[in-house]
């Protein structure tokens, strides 16, 4: 499908998503209906999103956005998905784990490295750092008189 | 990532399991990763990778660099497709300025590109043999690899990491000697690449260590992202080069490899496959290149418009992402790599489990991982 079609499918999907042509189509999705429209992305015959390429955890000041590409195999369409969540230390959204068993160490990453944690996902430990490591380096007020140095 | 007994665990003395470390400081993991086994006898019941030992924080360094700083960190991923990973910031950047580069600037990537692929599995073909035993392999692939790493000194300066890219073409323009010497290494590679199969591919002791090992279906490689040739080998069709050509790729016939048996030796089979791919492609480019600039005049400070963008390209162990988020700054506000081994990595629990312990080795072999990629 080209991007075109895509914007037709995805609109009668779901009327109040909010779709964006830029590098990759972009689509906002609220972080609690994120695991639902997965699973139709994932599951219609016409989308067939099979492949989950990459998940990006970003601090944008305000809040803490989850950039989500996926992929069809079937039809090689791409699509972004962008989920923006309350910037606190209870930022919490759905793991897709159980769509795409590949979330699983990009969650593990952003957990680790920007502290979102994800519901139902089966084992959310850090995966570089130390267990008893304090922070995650990721944040934009991170610091670190140790290992940053400010020149 | 210290070491400490995982208290969750703990198994009943009478249930004849137990647990076992395997790494940091193994020689059949190519460097500092640690596996977690839950053993009983020798069948590995559950395996957990830790990683994180040699993480340097790469993605929040960039954060304070300048996108041509950017360029020579990734050369520290993967160190193996070093080129491919300078590549692809140098396309995401000229990408989102709308910068043409010379045609000859694609021509000369796409050579080295596949010059590094080659490399790459040479290296991985000699560590391969050796993980399982085979030792005359690590010297076949060593003195062949080093016919490659001449060439890229000659012309990059370079033997392991080039940084041979900047935003705009290249770093300077290619050794008066670089088409001679390529197509001497081809000509020669052609002869020598029948022995290896005469060595390993039909080894009897090698197929009993491979065939039926690690075996994953296409729908599970899709679902866990494994790609480069260990998707392929399970018959995923995920060839970056094939779906979103870049550079020269489509000026360029060749053929995805793909296996459908999903084991160690598909895999095996797929980058042997590559090898002869990688040289065919380097034919039809390396008389060809054309006349002109090897680069294009850029502004001296970069600055990407605000914005987002990705770029994907095929690294020697699968498909290689930079995901930069831009404020319109000449720093990126944040970088994301998306590094193929980390992902591969992943699957690895779900292929060794029920598997030999010495068969971890093959797998784990197979998947051709490099550290400091998923480490970043």
């Amino acid at each position: 499908m080209n991007n075109q079609e895509l914007i037709l499918k995805l609109q009668a999907m779901d009327p109040s998503l909010v779709i964006e042509e830029k590098q990759n189509l972009t689509v906002r999705v609220p972080a609690s209906s994120l695991l639902a429209l997965c699973r139709v992305l994932a599951a219609d015959p016409d989308l067939q999103f099979d492949y989950l390429i990459n998940i990006t955890g970003t601090d944008m000041g305000t809040s803490y956005r989850m950039a989500y590409l996926l992929n069809s195999t079937v039809y090689q369409h791409c699509l972004l998905l962008h989920s923006d969540l309350d910037r606190n230390d209870d930022a919490n959204i759905d793991s897709l784990v159980e769509i795409w068993k590949s979330a699983n160490f990009h969650e593990r990453e952003i957990f680790d490295l920007l502290g979102v944690k994800f519901s139902n996902h089966p084992d959310l430990r850090r995966i570089f750092l130390d267990d008893d490591w304090v922070g995650h380096p990721l944040r934009k007020d991170y610091t670190d008189e140790v290992n940053i140095v400010e020149r | 990532m210290a070491i400490k007994v995982d208290t969750d665990h703990n198994v009943s003395p009478d249930s004849q399991e137990f647990i076992i470390n395997m790494g940091p400081q193994h020689p059949s993991t190519h460097g500092v990763l640690r596996f977690l086994l839950k053993l009983k006898g020798e069948t590995v019941t559950q395996i957990q990778p830790h990683c994180g030992y040699i993480h340097r924080g790469i993605e929040k360094m960039c954060e304070k660099l300048t996108y041509p700083q950017i360029i020579h960190l990734t050369d520290r991923l993967d160190y193996l497709s070093a080129h491919i990973n300078n590549e692809a910031v140098c396309l995401l950047v000229e990408d989102a300025l709308g910068v043409e580069v010379p045609e000859r600037v694609k021509y000369i990537r796409t050579i080295i590109d596949e010059l590094s692929r080659l490399a790459s599995h040479q290296l991985w073909w000699c560590a391969f043999g050796m993980d399982l035993g085979a030792l005359t392999t690590f010297f076949y692939g060593l003195r062949d690899r080093e016919k490659i790493l001449d060439i890229f000194e000659q012309t990059t300066g370079g033997r392991l990491i080039q940084s041979y890219n900047v935003p705009g073409g290249l770093m300077n323009d290619i050794h008066p000697d670089f088409q001679k010497n390529v197509k001497e290494f081809i000509k020669y590679f052609r002869k020598i690449l029948p022995e290896y199969d005469q060595l390993l591919t039909g080894n009897v002791i090698f197929h009993n260590r491979s065939k039926g090992i690690g075996y994953m279906s296409r729908e599970d490689i899709i679902n866990w992202g494994v790609t480069g040739p260990s998707g392929r080998g399970s018959g995923f069709s995920c060839d970056v080069r094939k779906h979103a050509p870049y550079s020269a790729y489509d000026k360029v016939v060749f053929n995805e490899s793909l296996e459908q048996a999903g084991d160690t030796f598909a895999r095996y089979k797929v980058r042997i496959a590559e090898m002869w791919e990688s040289m065919n492609i380097i034919e039809q480019l390396i008389d060809n290149i054309p006349e002109g600039d090897f680069a294009v005049k850029m502004k001296p400070i970069i600055k990407l418009p605000e914005g987002e963008y990705y770029q994907r390209v095929e690294a020697c162990r699968g498909e290689f992402g930079v995901h930069v988020i831009s404020d319109g700054n000449k720093y990126p506000y944040r970088v994301k790599f998306r590094s193929p081994n980390f992902i591969n990595l992943s699957a690895i629990e779900e292929m060794a489990r029920g598997q030999k312990i010495a068969d971890l080795v093959a797998i784990s072999g197979s998947l051709d991982l490099v550290i400091p990629d998923m480490d970043r």
